[in-house]
Parts: structure tokens; C-alpha cells; sequence
């Protein structure tokens, strides 16, 4: 094991799982679920959860790419959702309606290559084993000594949110405020795109397109619900993904003896687990009379309409 | 080309692209992209759990797309509706993922969902599609007004007496019948391409609402026929050619917007030009 896997060992018995795979999705599906956790607060508040979703999905044109031209399917993933970023970033409207139509526009396009290198792949390989991989991912089936990887781009991405902290926030807060204020709206949008396009090739290549978005927009909703404080949403966020990655990993795990062999698929039982989370969340923010709610009821008073809570 | 075979391909076609067209003009007007590809993707679910316990595919697709519709709007109402989205389609995908573990025999289907098997529509498919393309096209011309206030401006339709989350439900709904028709024929890439791309192009051409919809359905109709006709020469998937010439017209549209309006903005301040030049 790696550094990371050091570190979480004490945290997380390794002998609790004999098995080895499951030792090295606990560790990376921890990984990306901490830099996922960090990255979607700021997705679900600047409302890009469909760049988000969008990205995991573009991802799998460049992964299947690779898988043509036979190199890694992560360098495919991470060339063409930077790509696709800087496109969305080109075509660059604020408003979210049309921001949305810019990035359905370049993940049509994206899908298209997508079914144009898949059906290539089929050709090529004779099986439709790609479409599903590269479309579904597996936390179990992770390619070797890919790990340290991902925790050094997973560090990357952190790094990339603290940088962008402060101005980001302001700038996702309030947009004419920010630019007012001389911050650079543009740079930091394209910045945060970028950060976004690696955090989402990173969980997309690991655990796949559909658990990249669960645990990209779920923990931050779920944390947003609770908390409007920024550190407070992104600390939630991140714990939470954390459980849910572990947890659904664990039911998974166990499911087979309860299903008498059939099993529940990983991505199924951490879903599920953010789901039950999210109602959860919602009741005790409607339950707790001194809480967020009171919060929220203050916040819809016209003179603060958003808190930052960055000073 | 239009042999005997592909007669069916093209009629589907043809259906598929023109309630696309109009459907997609309203997805665009209410900024619903995300919406128009959470429920042609998520609604595999349905087909891969039809399949599951036996069922016909088109009863899967429509009862997991009209859940889906609801389980958006109803969430919707708490959170952001991207928000609300996203999770929506996750919950569907991940649904759909545990009935494909359930069954061996689906995994060279699903190709075919997402991404269409336009090539191979069997007339049996051609009715149902027909009906369900009757429907949508009949349902927005019922709310044909409300669904325009609501969209364009739903402090207007809220004054008049409009409740904008039951327009966003019902547009929700169409949405679901139009993944419902088109999935088992074009696959849900092909959808959501129609959905988005040649009504983003029409509506950045005109902003008369039917002069747009009616270039969306023409937009349409050409990119799905020439897709067809080039897939047919080059033995490569539609899927591909649509989202490409969806993706061309979109920026070609685009450009004409900025073009026209750099024109409007020089001829209504002719004098900031310097007189020399």
C-alpha cells in the first residue's frame, strides 16, 4: 500500500476484509469521495451539477478512445474533459439556461464520439465488455498501481479549491459582486471548470460515470441541507461521501450472503445510501427549530439573500 | 438505401426527429437540457428491468421515465432542480445497473439503447412510436399557451393564475413520453441530441415561437435523415453523425446570432466609428 493507505489503515482495519480488492476501492473510492465531496459544494452552489454529470459522461469518449488506440483509459478521460471544459468555457454563457444548452450541445457532440469509438472498439475486441465498463465502471476491477495516481491528482484538485477559495466562492455567490470587487469572474469560472473536469475524470475512471455524479452532487446537497457554512458544507460533504463510499461498498459486500449469492452492485448500495442520507438530512433540517431552518428563513430576507461565510 | 428494409428506419425516423423538434423547442425555451438527458438515459432502467421480469420494453422505458418525471419534479420542490436532476438520474442508472447484474443475456442491448439501433426497427415498434408521438404532439398543443408563459416568463403565468410547478410537471411528463417513443428506436444518444442541438439552432435564427419550431422540426428532419444516409454509406453508427451535424447546426446558429447582433449593435451606433474609416 501507498501513503494514503498507510494513513487510512488505523482509521479503517485492513484485516476487516481479507480481500484485497475491496482493500484497494475502500482506499480509492475514499480518495475520490474526499475530492469529490470538496468539489460538488461548490458545483451544487454555483448550480453546475449538469457540467458535473455532463463531464462524467463525455469522459467515456476519451475512455473509449484510448481503449483504441491502447493506452490508459484515465489519460483519455482527463484529455477530453479538459477539452470539453475549455469548450464550455468558451462558448461561456452566464446565464444557466444557456449555460446548461452550451453543455447538453458538447455532451451530444461528446456522446457521438462516444458511440462512434465504442462501436470501433466492438469492432475491433468483438465484445460489448467496453460499452459497459467504460459506461459503468467498477470499483473492484481497478487497474494496478494506478492508486498512487489518483491520490496525487486527487491532492491536485484540493490543492486547485484552496487556491481558488476565496474568489470562487464570491464569485458563485454573487457574480456581479465578485466582478465589481476586480475579481477575475472569468479565469476563476474557467479554473474551477478545470478542477471540476479532473476531480470528475478521476471518480469516473475509478468507480464510474454513475457513482462520479452520486458522490459529486449527493454528499454536497445532503451537507447543504444541513449547514449553509462553507467549511462546515465541505467538511459534511466530504465525511458523508466518505460513509456513503464505505458503507455502500460494505452492503455490497454483505449482500451476497443475504441475496443467497446474487449480490446488490456497488454502485446501487452507495447510491442507496445517499438517498436514505439526503431524506434524512431533509428532516432534520425541517425538525430542528434553532438549526438550519432558521437560517434558511433569515437568509430569504432581502438584505442577505446568500451568506458568505469567508471572512 | 430505401430498400424494402430501411423503409422502417426512415418512417421512425422521421417520427422521432419531428416530435423532437417541437418537444425540443420547448426543452430549450425552459432550459430543461439536463432534464432531456436524465430521463432518455435513466429510463434504461426500465428497459433492462422489463427485460428482467419479462415484460415488454416500451411498458419499462414509459413506467421508470414517468417516475423518473415525477421523482424530478417532486424534489424539485425542496432543492435545485439540477440538483434535483442529477440525483434523479443516479438513482435511475444505479436502479438500472442492479437489474443488469440480475440478468446475463442483457449486456449487447444496451449498446443499442443508448445509442440506437435505427437500422433495425421492426414494424411491431412502428405502431406503438406512431401512437405515442400522436400523444406528445397532441399534449403540447393542448398546453401549448400556459407551457409558453410559464417558460418565457413565470412571474407573468404565476399573476395569471398558472401553476408553474404543475407546467413543470406536465413538460416533465411530455419529456417522458417522448423517451418513451423514441428510446427503443433511436436509443437515448440520438434523444437527447434531437432534443437539444437543431432547436438551440432554430432558436438562435428567429425568436418567433413557431417560426422556431418549425426550423427545429426541419433541422431535425435533415440532420436525422442525412445521419441516416451517411451512416448508410459509411457503415458507422447514426449516433455519431447526429450528435456531430446537432453540435454544427448549434454552432452555426450561434455564430449567426452574434453575427446579427454585432450588425444591430454597428447600425444602431454608427457614430462610434471613427467618420475616417
Amino acid at each position: 500500500m501507498n501513503v494514503t493507505g498507510a494513513l487510512l489503515s488505523p482509521l479503517f482495519e485492513p484485516g476487516f476484509f481479507s480481500s484485497g480488492p475491496v482493500h484497494v476501492a475502500l482506499v480509492v473510492g475514499g480518495v475520490v469521495a474526499v475530492v469529490s465531496g470538496i468539489v460538488g459544494v461548490f458545483t451544487v452552489i454555483r448550480g453546475q451539477s449538469f457540467a458535473g454529470h455532463a463531464l462524467a459522461d463525455i469522459g467515456s469518449a476519451g475512455g473509449s478512445a484510448a481503449v483504441l488506440v491502447g493506452v490508459s483509459t484515465l489519460y483519455g478521460y482527463l484529455a477530453l474533459n479538459v477539452v470539453a471544459a475549455a469548450v464550455m468555457e468558451l462558448i461561456g454563457i452566464r446565464r444557466p439556461r444557456g449555460r446548461d444548452l452550451a453543455t447538453g450541445v458538447v455532451l451530444g457532440a461528446a456522446l457521438g464520439l462516444a458511440a462512434l469509438f465504442l462501436y470501433e472498439d466492438t469492432v475491433s475486441t468483438s465484445t460489448t465488455g467496453a460499452t459497459v465498463n467504460v459506461l459503468f465502471g467498477s470499483i473492484f476491477t481497478l487497474p494496478p498501481g494506478t492508486t498512487t495516481l489518483i491520490a496525487l491528482l486527487g491532492a491536485v484538485s484540493i490543492v486547485a479549491i484552496a487556491v481558488l477559495y476565496r474568489p470562487l466562492l464570491l464569485s458563485s455567490v454573487s457574480y456581479d459582486l465578485a466582478a465589481a470587487r476586480g475579481v477575475p469572474v472569468r479565469l476563476v469560472g474557467a479554473g474551477y471548470l478545470l478542477t471540476l473536469a479532473l476531480a470528475v475524470s478521476l471518480s469516473a475512471i475509478t468507480i464510474g460515470a454513475i457513482l462520479s455524479t452520486a458522490l459529486l452532487i449527493g454528499p454536497a446537497a445532503i451537507s447543504l441541507r444541513v449547514t449553509t457554512r462553507t467549511w462546515a458544507a465541505v467538511t459534511v460533504a466530504s465525511g458523508v461521501g466518505v460513509f456513503a463510499c464505505w458503507g455502500g461498498t460494505l452492503v455490497a459486500y454483505d449482500s451476497s450472503d443475504w441475496t443467497g449469492g446474487w449480490g446488490w452492485p456497488v454502485s446501487f448500495c452507495i447510491v442507496a445510501v445517499i438517498f436514505v442520507l439526503y431524506f434524512a438530512a431533509g428532516l432534520v433540517a425541517r425538525l430542528a427549530p434553532a438549526g438550519p431552518g432558521r437560517r434558511r428563513s433569515e437568509r430569504a430576507e432581502p438584505a442577505g439573500a446568500q451568506r458568505v461565510d469567508a471572512a | 438505401m430505401f430498400a424494402s428494409f430501411m423503409v422502417n428506419a426512415w418512417e421512425a425516423a422521421t417520427i422521432v426527429a419531428a416530435v423532437a423538434g417541437v418537444v425540443g423547442f420547448f426543452t430549450v425555451l425552459r432550459g430543461s437540457a439536463f432534464a432531456a438527458h436524465a430521463l432518455p438515459n435513466g429510463a434504461f432502467a426500465g428497459a433492462a428491468g422489463a427485460v428482467l421480469i419479462g415484460a415488454n420494453t416500451i411498458v419499462g422505458l414509459g413506467v421508470f421515465s414517468l417516475a423518473g418525471a415525477g421523482v424530478i419534479a417532486g424534489m424539485g420542490r425542496r432543492a435545485r432542480s439540477d440538483v434535483a436532476t442529477a440525483l434523479t438520474i443516479v438513482l435511475m442508472l444505479a436502479t438500472g445497473d442492479l437489474f443488469l447484474s440480475h440478468t446475463s443475456e442483457y449486456a449487447p442491448e444496451i449498446f443499442s439503447l443508448l445509442f440506437g439501433q435505427v437500422l433495425g426497427v421492426s414494424t411491431s415498434k412502428l405502431v406503438p412510436t406512431a401512437v405515442l408521438a400522436a400523444l406528445c404532439i397532441l399534449a403540447v398543443m393542448v398546453l401549448y399557451r400556459p407551457l409558453m408563459i410559464s417558460s418565457v416568463a413565470p412571474e407573468v403565468a404565476q399573476a395569471r393564475g398558472i401553476n408553474t410547478r404543475m407546467m413543470d410537471l406536465a413538460f416533465l411528463v411530455v419529456l417522458a413520453l417522448v423517451t418513451t417513443m423514441a428510446v427503443p428506436v433511436v436509443g437515448s444518444l440520438l434523444t437527447f441530441s434531437l432534443l437539444i442541438g437543431p432547436p438551440a439552432a432554430a432558436r438562435s435564427l428567429t425568436s418567433r415561437p413557431l417560426v422556431a419550431m418549425g426550423l427545429a422540426v426541419l433541422c431535425a428532419l435533415l440532420t436525422v435523415w442525412g445521419s441516416i444516409a451517411i451512416s448508410y454509406e459509411t457503415n458507422l453508427p447514426v449516433g455519431f453523425f447526429v450528435g456531430s451535424i446537432s453540435a454544427f447546426a448549434y454552432t452555426v446558429g450561434r455564430g449567426w446570432g452574434a453575427w446579427q447582433q454585432h450588425r444591430r449593435n454597428r447600425l444602431l451606433r454608427p457614430t462610434t466609428r471613427p467618420a475616417a474609416a
